[in-house]
């Protein structure tokens, strides 16, 4: 830390080139703030705590079959199913074809599978006594401006009503929020009462779309999927149970390989940043070979040049790479909002900082390698002779 | 004082510069190059321009790393650019392709995509009578009822992914009212039986749907007795017969969507006058070119800004990069320049000239990216969820417009990042640029 001083001033001898170098910089961990985040959710699937003791149960053929109820009490009296509970896809849209709302009709039990599901108790009741309530996300909720008591009707792409109705009516009775530990996007869902879809659906016979199970224990995982999927084998409605992440990663994936675009991107962003960082370094320590030389007649060693020279790459790296992940950090929630939840960006996290972090140390050291090791070596007399 | 407004005039000629390039068509910006040339060519002061280009170019080899900085931004900028509008492009097209004016597509009220949509039995015999509607020879009308459904199968690429593949139950018709759907290998399946003609594109993606093979679909075995090719939509599904698919979902006669040959194009109208004013029909009609263009909008949208919101990014580092390079080129040849304008040589050859070898440079990386992307990305299949819930396959397409689109962003960041130096270059006090070493 003593030489500091010493770095600083050489990084501000041209403090253009330098604004400009680390301008660039900023640019470039501004993408990897904004695109990481996307990589890591779309390659790794939900990674959220609260969802390692969830199964989810689905037809073995397709999203498109649904499962019986009876099978319910079956899996609920599989050893180490604390809970289990079913759910339908209902496709509703809201007032425009454009306005999609991810809704689910539920069985009562289904928000309690979910802790992260953070509904006050009041609302809670007040949605088990109403026949046509909804309690919906937070986000959603904002994006639609619906407040507590507000009687919406929402549109099924799927379902009409048995009087041949198109048009749902439902009262938002309670607004939840998702805690921490959810990342699931849990807070831009609607659920209503399976009951009230059951009873009024003109359409389809009553099977259910899918179970989600909780288990006591997320090591019983295993042994619990295969006893599931074996009460249906050689069935006509045979079933798949997975995790709750692996069944997310199932999505992810089929919406295109998002992770091989975004890490081919940002390769190619990495390997120009390198090499402008490079030429940067290289001008740099060229134009003061003779004052490096200065600094080894009174006294540093080579590996002092060398460390001094490595310090100010990393350096110049931090500085820009800080700031532009900052302004990702700034920049990502907006975009999210502005695009109407179009585009999702994930928060930039911590491990998301941390890994830019290293990426930053590690291109410092890269592009400071080669100038560092021509300063280390040169020979005094010849430095100042500018030979 | 003098300073900032000078600042800010700069400012103002990037941004009107950049508001007119991007505004600029084609041929416009060919007359400016042929004009450039032609100043260069037969004026005196373009001659001049022209012989201090020349020096500044024959030191290009000694600065061959820091130039190299202009040229890979360049390209990198150009070609994440050029390959996400290419993945756009070849999205959209691939479903533009599927439609036509001349046959419209009738789904249930409100349902938006054949998934979600039910018709039965009654409805279609009333949806095929209506007026509009082609007859072939026999006087039958013109018209496909048409089943989808979706199966779980094996990706190729990992067999451990299981994604959502499509299946069409069509009829005899079918293969009227797809005229773009072609056999090429094997068969087409036999009414009644479980058989199953799979697109090309499909069976590129998923794992077992050679010729011959058996698949199990809703608990049942069916054979896969040929493939087809329509450069389209359709590729990226199975084809079986509408009955035997719908006995094995249980969907009995009633199906999803229904497609009609329209006598002509003009005919749509009358078409969709006869079914809205039907009070028993519930249905939403379109053409299929409508239905499949709404179909690509808002993923190829999505694309667009995020490929351009890239683009931006980078292009604004490949700018800062391209500033230090040209100072530092400018910076080293201050004494020669300064030499030349002791001599009577006027501010605007040298601004022009160090302008020009900044935008050759840029042009350089433009193509430089573009083509590595064509070679690339040209063809490169790749597939996402559709709007049937299901994987659609698309191949980039990276066309001259885009490559042109790539050359042209190359071109606007060479000019922001050799103006500034030019304009430093010429406005050095002659007498401080001779004294420096």
């Amino acid at each position: 830390m003593k030489y500091f001083h010493l770095i600083w001033a050489a990084l501000m001898r041209r403090k253009t080139r330098t604004i400009f170098t680390m301008l660039s910089v900023l640019a470039a961990f501004l993408l990897f703030g904004l695109l990481n985040s996307v990589r890591v959710a779309f390659t790794s699937g939900s990674k959220s705590v609260a969802g390692v003791d969830r199964l989810v149960v689905t037809s073995r053929y397709s999203i498109i079959q649904g499962l019986p109820q009876a099978l319910q009490g079956q899996i609920a009296s599989i050893q180490g199913v604390k809970l289990v509970d079913h759910a339908n896809w209902f496709g509703g849209v809201y007032q425009d074809p454009k306005n999609f709302v991810l809704s689910f009709s539920v069985g009562p039990h289904y928000l309690d599978l979910f802790p992260e599901i953070e509904l006050p108790a009041a609302q809670r009741q007040a949605w088990e006594a109403d026949r046509t309530g909804a309690v919906v996300g937070e986000a959603l909720a904002q994006r639609y401006h619906w407040k507590i008591g507000d009687k919406i009707p929402l549109q099924s792409t799927i379902f009409p009503q048995k009087n041949g109705d198109k048009t749902w009516p439902f009262e938002i009775v309670g607004i939840f929020k998702e805690n921490k530990n959810g990342a699931n996007g849990l807070d831009q869902v609607f659920f209503f009462h399976w009951k009230y879809f059951d009873e009024a659906n003109g359409f389809g016979g009553r099977d259910v779309g899918w179970y989600v199970l909780r288990l006591d224990d997320p090591k019983h995982a295993d042994r619990v999927a295969h006893a599931v999927d074996a009460l249906s084998a050689n069935s006509d409605h045979e079933t798949k149970t997975q995790t709750e992440s692996a069944f997310n990663a199932s999505f992810a994936k089929q919406i295109g390989d998002i992770g091989l675009i975004v890490g081919a991107i940002m390769a190619a962003v990495f390997f120009t940043l390198i090499l402008l960082t490079g030429n940067t370094m290289a001008q740099a320590v060229r134009e003061r070979i003779p004052e490096l030389a200065v600094l080894k007649t009174i006294g540093f060693t080579g590996r002092g040049v060398l460390a001094l020279v490595l310090g100010e790459s990393v350096l110049l790296l931090l500085i820009g790479g800080v700031i532009g992940m900052g302004l990702a950090a700034i920049v990502a929630p907006g975009v999210t909002k502005g695009s109407g939840g179009m585009v999702q960006l994930p928060p930039v996290g911590a491990s998301n900082w941390l890994q830019a972090l290293i990426v930053m140390v590690v291109i410092g050291i890269v592009v400071g390698v080669l100038p560092a090791l021509r300063g280390m070596r040169l020979k005094i007399v010849d430095a100042l002779a500018r030979r | 004082m003098k300073k900032f407004l000078f600042g800010l005039g700069m400012f103002a000629i990037v941004v009107a510069w950049l508001i007119v390039w991007t505004a600029l068509p084609w041929p416009a910006i060919l007359l400016l190059a042929v004009v450039l040339g032609a100043w260069l060519a037969f004026t005196r002061s373009g001659r001049r321009t022209l012989s201090v280009t020349r020096v500044g170019l024959s030191t290009l080899a000694q600065r061959l790393g820091s130039s190299s900085v202009i040229v890979i931004g360049i390209a990198g900028v150009v070609g994440v650019l050029v390959a996400m509008l290419a993945m756009g492009e070849g999205f959209q097209t691939t479903l533009r392709q599927t439609g036509s004016d001349g046959t419209a597509i009738v789904l249930r009220g409100g349902s938006q995509a054949e998934l979600n949509s039910v018709l039965s039995r009654d409805d279609i015999d009333l949806i095929e009578q209506k007026p509009g509607v082609a007859h072939d020879a026999q006087g039958h009308p013109l018209a496909s009822a048409e089943l989808g459904v979706i199966a779980n199968l094996p990706k190729k690429d990992d067999p451990t992914v299981e994604a959502n593949v499509p299946i069409r139950g069509v009829g005899e018709e079918a293969w009227t009212l797809h005229p773009n759907v072609k056999i090429v290998e094997g068969r087409r399946f036999k009414p009644g039986l479980r058989e199953l003609d799979v697109g090309i594109g499909a069976q590129r993606q998923f794992a077992g749907l050679e010729i011959g093979k058996q698949l199990r679909l809703s608990g049942q075995e069916w054979t896969v007795v040929g493939a087809f090719v329509s450069n389209d939509a359709y590729e990226s599904e199975l084809w079986g017969d509408a009955e035997s698919v719908a006995s094995a979902y249980r969907r009995g006669s009633s199906r999803q969507s229904v497609t009609v040959k329209l006598t002509q194009p003009s005919a749509f109208d009358q078409f969709k006058a006869a079914l809205t004013s039907d009070p028993t029909l519930k249905v939403d009609v379109s053409t299929t070119r409508d239905y499949f263009n709404k179909q690509s909008e808002a993923l190829t949208k999505v694309i667009r800004v995020v490929g351009i919101t890239v683009g931006v990014i980078m292009a604004i580092g490949a700018i800062f990069g391209a500033l230090n390079t040209m100072f530092a080129a400018v910076a080293t040849r201050a004494r020669e320049i300064a030499t030349l304008r002791a001599l009577g040589f006027r501010g605007l050859p040298v601004v022009v000239s160090v302008m020009l070898e900044t935008m050759l440079l840029a042009l350089a990386g433009g193509v430089l990216g573009a083509l590595v992307v064509w070679l690339i990305f040209n063809g490169y299949t790749a597939s996402t969820l559709g709007a049937n819930f299901s994987q659609l396959v698309f191949q980039f397409r990276v066309t001259p417009q885009l490559l042109w689109t790539g050359i042209k962003w190359a071109l606007a960041i060479g000019f922001i990042g050799g103006l500034f130096p030019a304009v430093r270059a010429a406005r050095l006090p002659v007498t401080t640029a001779l004294r420096e070493l």
